[in-house]
């Protein structure tokens, strides 16, 4: 499909850090650039191993992020602790349909993407699968691209935490849940970090 | 580095320094590793501490809400409602709700749920909080060893929610007055409970449930006597006006107030905490009635002015009232007479009855009935009387009129029949009658017109009188008045009949005294008589003589 050549079969590997070119064979001797000393390798080594670890352990992680409140406000009308599904349908029922939407795209729609945009990677990539090349290396830049925007959730809550505090007439603390929800948001940006998209275009030799 | 001076042909080097770099990425498996630990360490956590889920039913489930109304056990939050929903009839809400962990041991049989609402009554406000955070559904758990899951709400809360230390007392009564839930009561004057329920029996007696708090639950014996305190109780008695209250409160609200029975009463075989509750101190004092007695009496005459629970005495004492006044109709003389159905205490006859009871002519109604025949063959009637001339209300006296004709008594009449005999106050209103009568019958004219004529002569008597007497009569006591002068000056000491009349005296005197020395000469000589006066022989004896005579 491509007149392209790769540089396996040139017998070049590029430094990702300087960009120079460097003989594939000089790798066998010393794995670092001879100008800028970085780690030169020709392809990131157990790249999917490491994004399919990330990538479990950000399921995991999910989990207990909408299973636990994420935050909890007390005041004159009573206590209460909301998950962020309960939040999307509490706004969506009130009425503020705009914000249940911007809620449920960055914590629920954003972390499934990214799961099965990293998942469907993974997969292709063990297959070593020539389909559509194109399009998997643009998800994956879409995958990178949206990582931190999941960080709305956090910041809004952190943000409240810290802004209502008027003790008796309403308060609102951090629960849980929040931190879980952090930490699917930073595991999922490793684990796309630690793909390797040149591993897209590698094809069965 | 150095490498570039190893020949390219060591093909083995790269080997130990990718095992070497291999356990690095190995190690990223313990973030999904932990991640799962983690996780599965707060599915364990949160199933341990998932407490039981319950479900209880209400009739209602207003306000209610999934996920938002809590279970709280003495305000302390101890589960949330998970679901609302309709019992398969369609005819109550169940309530499931999650409850933590530690209330398991909360869930008793007998466990209580009720939804906490605003509740504003005249003795309490409860359950405000509720009106900005949202009602919530109270616990009060139970004393039943058994646990249980499932349960039937209470529609109000229950009076004591958390048992103070106390005694729950039961109490009967015919009507509850004006009793509420929450209303005082009283154990002299001091408030030491309340009430905290009322139930309407099934055999239409109400049911006052009241605590007494712990340390005055002590006064309440075997023999206290409970009893409305609600409202005033003023009294007119001969002792002047008797006004009798417990508390402000109590005269709003209502209350209760107790205390010790007499000894004697004790009542007979009493559940312990059920008492029964009187309309007030005097009848809860009063010795215990015992099973009333109904008689029916037939009078032949009106009774206005006889009320239902008008008094029934026996010699003067109170032994029952009336219960019903009803209009009968006789069928051969096509009479209406009155009949009246009354209740009577034989227990209030006191020793009479006690005497009666050990003679054993109180043990059946057989033997009651015959007793009364005797005593209406000695002349026992009803009378219907006057209690008052003022208000015209009437009692029925029981009494002996041995003059009253004979009257059949039917011992076998159930209620027992008494012979009555007419009111004294139609023999009063007829004698008043045939008084007003003869008054009526009085020439009071004639005499009006006489004692006229009597006194106008009485009047021309008394101006005769005037004119002519007393002009006489002015004369006649000047004339005394002289009279009275003259008289004074006659009788005055320098007056010369005074004088005279000393002197007359004064010269009687002188002669009285020769008489007398005559005759003392004439008893000693009584010769001298015949003989005359001798002379002087014993110069002596005359000395003596006139020494005595001379004076």
């Amino acid at each position: 499909m491509t007149a392209l050549r790769q540089s396996l079969e040139l017998g070049l590997v590029l430094c990702r850090t300087c960009g120079l070119a460097v003989s594939r064979e000089s790798l066998r001797i010393d794995r670092r650039c001879p100008r800028c000393q970085s780690r030169i390798e020709h392809r990131t080594p157990f790249s999917t191993e490491m994004t399919l670890a990330w990538l479990i352990a950000g399921i995991v992680f999910y989990i207990p992020a909408n299973l636990l409140p994420v935050m909890h406000t007390s005041g004159l009308l009573g206590d209460a602790d909301s998950t962020i599904l309960g939040g999307i349908f509490e706004f969506w029922r009130a009425g503020d349909w705009d914000i249940a939407l911007l809620i449920f795209i960055a914590s629920v729609a954003v972390p499934f993407t990214k799961f099965i945009a990293i998942g469907l990677l993974l997969f292709t990539v063990r297959r070593n699968s020539g389909w559509q090349q194109h399009q998997r290396t643009t998800l994956y830049r879409i995958v990178e691209f949206i990582g931190y925007w999941s960080m709305l959730d956090v910041i809004v809550v952190a943000l409240t935490s810290a802004l209502m505090q008027f003790q008796v007439l309403g308060t609102a603390e951090p629960r849980a849940g929040i931190a879980f929800f952090c930490a699917v948001v930073v595991v999922t940006m490793l684990s796309a970090l630690s793909f390797d998209p040149r591993l897209i275009w590698d094809r069965p030799s | 580095m150095s490498a570039t001076s190893v020949p390219p042909s060591h093909d083995d080097l790269p080997t130990p320094m990718v095992q070497n770099r291999r356990l690095i990425p190995r190690l990223v498996w313990v973030v999904p590793i932990a991640a799962a630990v983690i996780g599965i360490s707060l599915l364990i956590r949160n199933w341990q501490n998932a407490g039981p889920q319950i479900t209880i039913t209400f009739l209602n489930g207003e306000a209610v809400q999934v996920g938002k109304t809590l279970v709280k056990y003495r305000d302390v939050t101890v589960g949330r409602v998970a679901a609302v929903g309709l019992s398969a009839d369609h005819q109550t809400v169940v309530v499931s709700a999650d409850l933590s962990k530690d209330a398991v041991s909360l869930l008793k049989a007998d466990t209580q749920f009720w939804v906490v609402r605003p509740r504003i009554g005249v003795g309490s406000v409860s359950g405000l909080d509720t009106l900005l955070s949202g009602v919530y559904i109270g616990i009060k758990t139970g004393a039943a060893t058994l646990s249980e899951r499932h349960f039937i709400g209470l529609e109000k809360p229950p009076a004591l929610s958390h048992g103070p230390r106390g005694r729950e007392l039961q109490l009967h009564a015919a009507r509850a007055g004006s009793l509420s839930v929450g209303a005082p009561v009283y154990f002299r004057q001091f408030q030491v409970g309340r009430v905290i329920d009322e139930n309407l029996l099934p055999d239409g007696s109400t049911r006052v449930t009241v605590f007494v708090d712990a340390p005055y639950d002590g006064f309440v014996k075997p023999v206290t006597r409970f009893w409305n305190a609600s409202g005033i109780d003023v009294r007119l008695g001969a002792d002047g006006l008797n006004v009798q209250t417990e508390s402000l409160a109590a005269v709003i609200a209502g209350g209760l107030a107790f205390d010790d029975g007499p000894i004697e009463a004790l009542p007979a075989a009493a559940m312990p905490g059920e008492f029964t509750l009187y309309k007030n101190e005097t009848e809860a004092m009063a010795p215990p009635d015992g099973d009333p007695h109904f008689v029916r009496m037939r009078f032949a005459q009106a009774l206005r002015g006889l009320d239902v629970g008008a008094p029934v005495e026996f010699v003067g004492v109170n032994i029952g009232s009336v219960v019903a006044v009803d209009l009968g109709y006789e069928g051969q003389d096509r009479s209406f007479p009155v009949i009246v159905t009354a209740k009577l205490y034989p227990r209030r006859m006191g020793q009479a009855y006690e005497l009666l009871a050990a003679q054993g002519k109180t043990e059946s109604e057989e033997t009651i009935a015959a007793f009364v025949g005797t005593l209406v063959s000695r002349g026992l009637r009803a009378q219907p009387r006057s209690a008052s001339l003022l208000t015209g209300k009437l009692y029925i006296a029981l009494d002996f009129l041995p003059a009253s004709p004979r009257a059949a008594f039917d011992a076998s009449n159930r209620p027992l029949e008494l012979p009555t005999v007419n009111g004294s106050f139609q023999e009063l209103e007829a004698s008043v009658g045939r008084l007003v009568k003869k008054v009526n019958d009085l020439p009071l004219e004639q005499i009006a017109a006489d004692l006229h004529t009597d006194l106008k002569d009485l009047h021309e008597t008394l101006a005769d009188l005037h004119n002519q007497v007393l002009p006489n009569a002015e004369d006649a006591l000047s004339a005394l008045h002289r009279t009275l002068d003259s008289a004074d000056r006659t009788l005055d000491v320098e007056s010369p009949l005074q004088r005279g009349l000393a002197e007359t005296l004064s010269e009687s005197r002188s002669t009285l005294q020769a008489v007398r020395e005559l005759a003392d000469y004439l008893d000693r000589h009584p010769d001298a008589l015949v003989g005359g006066r001798r002379p002087q022989k014993m110069p002596a004896r005359p000395a003596t003589l006139s020494s005595e005579a001379k004076p």
